[in-house]
């Protein structure tokens, strides 16, 4: 499977993912509170529409609407016993669009964290989460989809817990983290951090990288740090700019051609698999895909030439670099 | 760990144990934070100082690194967790005592909404700096908000959107508390990732808290100015 991803980005030098699935559901009339995941079953047409995007915008791949779709979010909508039927559902749908649309369209099974903390501070387990994970992973497999794609991970832990459990179903897999707080994930994993685990894990992705997170500045940023010693496909897939409030109502200030320019740029950066996420509208993707296809060879570009094409950053470190780290002077006595 | 000697926490002068239960709320030591309470309390200390002065203090310190990016969440969790320790020895001893409390506060993400990390960090660091909370939980209607306010005895009502949808909902609340004559006998605090301070202001709130650091930071403000309100 991974041969398939390899081949696209032998093929074209790059892959097109998918953009926004909570946005593009709330234009279709989701209402705000509802589980997206129900839709998989309540209004598949919905949800063909919400694919059919992707494919009429040029994606090489698109994500199913199934981040929930795991028992512990699904718990808040009582439904915990609906992770399998929903996931199967939402690829099942995923791969009868992409099999019509005429070309190689890869269906990747979209699994979001459980919102749970994990580790020495947290309460989920290891072995629930790998559990939890696994029947969202088989049931995404099941429906058809061709490789699973981990999203939004902000913890280490949940991220190996994920991998053993689409290891025990024998599927491909993507993963990616959102870098949310100053250069960092929630859980403070840098970039630099994120290459050495994936390089250490047993059933390592066949790709990985960011998506979501803060703009598009900071998730190229991250792309770079990713990239200085990654030995595999790395993914961008970043916000349609910032949300802002204006005049009574909040939109994503990203335009096409903005999402155009981070496009070429993540590639440049050394990302092969490029996408957006929250705001990201089909507008957006026609754009990256005619900018992408239309792509140059250019240099990596300096934080200050991505700073001045898309914006500031929202840090002024990220954490990696050989700068002084901030500190607290301590006392020194423990530890 | 460490090749330094190990300390012996009751050979300690009062002032160096609270340097030291700082440190230690700091690595998340909660073993070592009760002692140390326990250890106070026998020194003769009144429960409200050793929650102030050595727990809360500890907290505030933990507050600023993790505001200022040198730790993050799953160090603020254990350092609150270490907090949590030394609290339920206080507690009783604090109501036993009369000692002021902190503030009670009142959370939930608004209707809609269904996400709930940022809520639950919320929840967490306030109780870690010695604060009430009683948790909404996710997608509450304005009913939800009020009944409970009406119910309890709260000083603060928290509420949480992460969606650009379900923003709007937070003026609903505060409106509704307006009508109904109660908007001033509470501190609203607003938080989510797609909200600002102009939105904040926009909608009516007292505050918007940027992370759960500056939401402990600014319902301890609001909250010392309630007490001298009071006092005077």
């Amino acid at each position: 499977m991974s041969d398939i991803i390899d081949e696209i980005i032998a093929k074209k030098g790059f892959l097109l993912a998918d953009g926004a699935t909570g946005t593009n559901l709330f234009n279709l009339g989701l209402e705000a509170g509802d589980p997206p995941e129900f839709w998989n079953v309540d209004e598949p047409d919905k949800i063909r529409s919400l694919y059919q995007g992707s494919v009429d915008s040029g994606c090489d791949l698109f994500l199913t609407n199934s981040f929930g779709g795991n028992a512990s979010r699904l718990k808040l909508h009582n439904s915990e016993d609906r992770a399998y039927e929903l996931s199967l559902a939402a690829s099942k749908l995923g791969r009868e669009v992409a099999d019509k649309s005429g070309r190689e369209i890869l269906v990747a099974g979209s699994i979001g964290p459980t919102g749970d903390i994990m580790g020495d501070a947290g309460w989920l387990s290891h072995n629930e989460a790998v559990q939890m994970f696994q029947v969202t992973a088989q049931g995404l497999m099941d429906g058809g989809a061709d490789l699973i794609w981990v999203e939004t991970i902000s913890s280490p832990e949940e991220f190996i817990a994920a991998s053993e459990a689409i290891e025990n179903i024998n599927a491909p897999w993507v993963g990616t983290m959102s870098f949310d707080t100053a250069g960092r994930t929630m859980m403070g994993v840098t970039s630099h951090d994120m290459s050495n685990l994936v390089k250490k894990m047993k059933y390592a992705p066949i790709g990985f990288g960011a998506n979501c997170g803060v703009g598009a500045s900071d998730l190229l940023r991250t792309v770079l740090g990713l990239n200085e010693n990654a030995d595999r496909p790395i993914i961008a897939k970043g916000n349609a700019g910032i949300p802002k409030y204006v005049d009574g109502h909040i939109h994503y200030d990203g335009t096409p051609e903005v999402m155009a320019e981070y496009a070429v740029l993540a590639r440049a950066c050394g990302a092969t698999i490029i996408g957006g996420c929250c705001g990201t509208m089909p507008a957006h993707l026609k754009a990256m895909r005619r900018a992408l296809d239309n792509y140059e060879v250019r240099d990596v570009p300096s934080l200050s030439e991505i700073s001045k094409a898309l914006g500031p950053f929202s840090s002024e470190t990220d954490g990696t670099g050989d700068g002084p780290k901030p500190a607290r002077v301590r006392r020194g006595q423990r530890r | 760990m460490s090749d330094e000697q190990d300390i012996i926490l009751a050979d300690l002068s009062d002032e160096e144990l609270t340097l030291q239960m700082h440190d230690d709320l700091y690595d998340g030591m909660k073993e070592e934070i009760e002692e140390s309470v326990n250890i106070l309390l026998g020194r003769g200390w009144m429960p409200y100082d050793v929650l102030t002065k050595a727990l809360v203090e500890g907290m505030r310190i933990v507050g600023i690194d993790f505001r200022d990016g040198i730790l993050f969440v799953p160090e603020v969790l254990l350092a609150a967790n270490a907090m949590k320790g030394g609290m339920a020895i206080l507690k009783p001893l604090l109501a036993e005592t009369g000692a002021p409390r902190l503030g009670n506060m009142l959370i939930g993400t608004v209707k809609g909404d269904i996400h709930d990390i940022g809520k639950n960090l919320v929840t967490m660091m306030m109780e870690g700096a010695g604060f009430e909370v009683k948790d909404l939980g996710i997608n509450n209607p304005v009913e939800n908000y009020v009944q409970e306010l009406e119910d309890g005895e709260y000083d603060i009502l928290g509420m949480s959107a992460l969606l650009t949808t379900t923003m709007p909902y937070m003026k609903v609340v505060i409106d509704t508390m307006v009508e109904k004559g109660m908007r001033d006998d509470y501190v609203v605090l607003v938080g989510g990732a797609p909200l600002n301070e102009e939105f904040g202001k926009a909608i009516g709130a007292d505050a918007y808290c940027r992370d759960a650091a500056v939401a402990v930071e600014t319902a301890k403000e609001f909250m010392a100015k309630k007490h001298n309100q009071l006092s005077m």
